[in-house]
């Protein structure tokens, strides 16, 4: 069974899919995630399927579930680098990939996180004021 | 109707990565049959689908794939045949989103669009059968 490689850079784990996986490594890698984000406490999370060739319905969900898990962790879950024709594909399929946030590609994927990292801080800082009425007067 | 290119070949479904065989040589072959990228894909989604069905439903099985050709185009024909408990209410199993097991619910009726000829054959105790074509534009 192959396992797919997870790579910390700073506080995002990114996982990159070079090969056709079998179901089993699909869900090994869900089990890996979950670990890493948990003792890494990485805010980011982004899954490259530049070299993907297709998305069935259980890869798919394999994606929804990571962003359902990596929320829990107070992360966020970016799929990087769709193909086309797989986008065409999902799209016929019924596949909607609800609440996976996509972007062209890891730049953006990237720049999507940071985005959300900020929200995050601004979030903290709020939560962490003793006055916060004051903060906004 | 035999094949001109002659391509064809069984492949037995037992196990996790025998879908990805199946994938493969279903790529391969629609590959030499020349359909487009995105026709490809929407091939090898649907069969993905499918044989993970003889897998997981029909207790394992075979897939039979070859290139097929009419006097204007060619194509790829699969067959996903096992000899599992059979489908009680075929028009339930179409229905998206209704699965008996673990899955999305979307394998046979999203297959079914992924495809330009779709075929099932199913009788309870027996198995179930299904032929899925694509053609060249």
């Amino acid at each position: 069974m192959e396992r797919v490689p997870i790579l910390k850079i700073g506080d995002v784990l990114l996982v990159s899919i070079q090969v056709d996986l079998e179901d089993q490594s699909v869900v090994a890698l869900q089990e890996d995630l979950a670990e890493r984000i948990s003792s890494t406490g990485a805010h980011g999370v982004v899954i490259d399927i530049s070299a993907v060739e297709i998305v069935d319905s259980f890869i798919g969900r394999m994606f929804a579930t990571i962003a359902s898990i990596s929320r829990l962790f107070d992360a966020d879950t970016v799929v990087v680098g769709m193909r086309p024709a797989v986008a065409i594909t999902l799209v016929e399929l019924g596949l909607t990939l609800g609440e996976v946030r996509t972007a062209l590609d890891l730049e953006k994927g990237l720049a999507v996180l940071r985005r959300l990292g900020a929200d995050r801080e601004v979030r903290i800082e709020v939560d962490e004021d003793d006055e916060p009425v004051q903060a906004f007067s | 109707m035999t094949s001109p290119a002659g391509e064809r070949k069984e492949l037995p479904i037992r196990r996790d990565d025998d879908v990805v065989r199946v994938r493969q040589l279903v790529r391969s072959y629609a590959q030499q049959a020349k359909l487009s990228l995105v026709d490809q894909t929407k091939l090898v989604t649907a069969t993905s689908e499918l044989a993970r069905n003889t897998l997981t439903y029909g207790g394992g099985g075979v897939a039979d794939v070859e290139i097929v050709a009419d006097t204007r185009r060619r194509g790829v024909r699969a067959s996903f045949i096992d000899e599992g408990p059979g489908i009680a209410d075929v028009e339930l199993a179409f229905t998206d989103g209704w699965t008996s097991g673990k899955g999305l619910g979307l394998g046979l009726s999203g297959a079914r669009r992924l495809v330009d000829e779709f075929n099932l054959t199913t009788e309870v105790g027996r198995g179930t059968t299904v032929t899925v074509t694509k053609w060249g534009r």
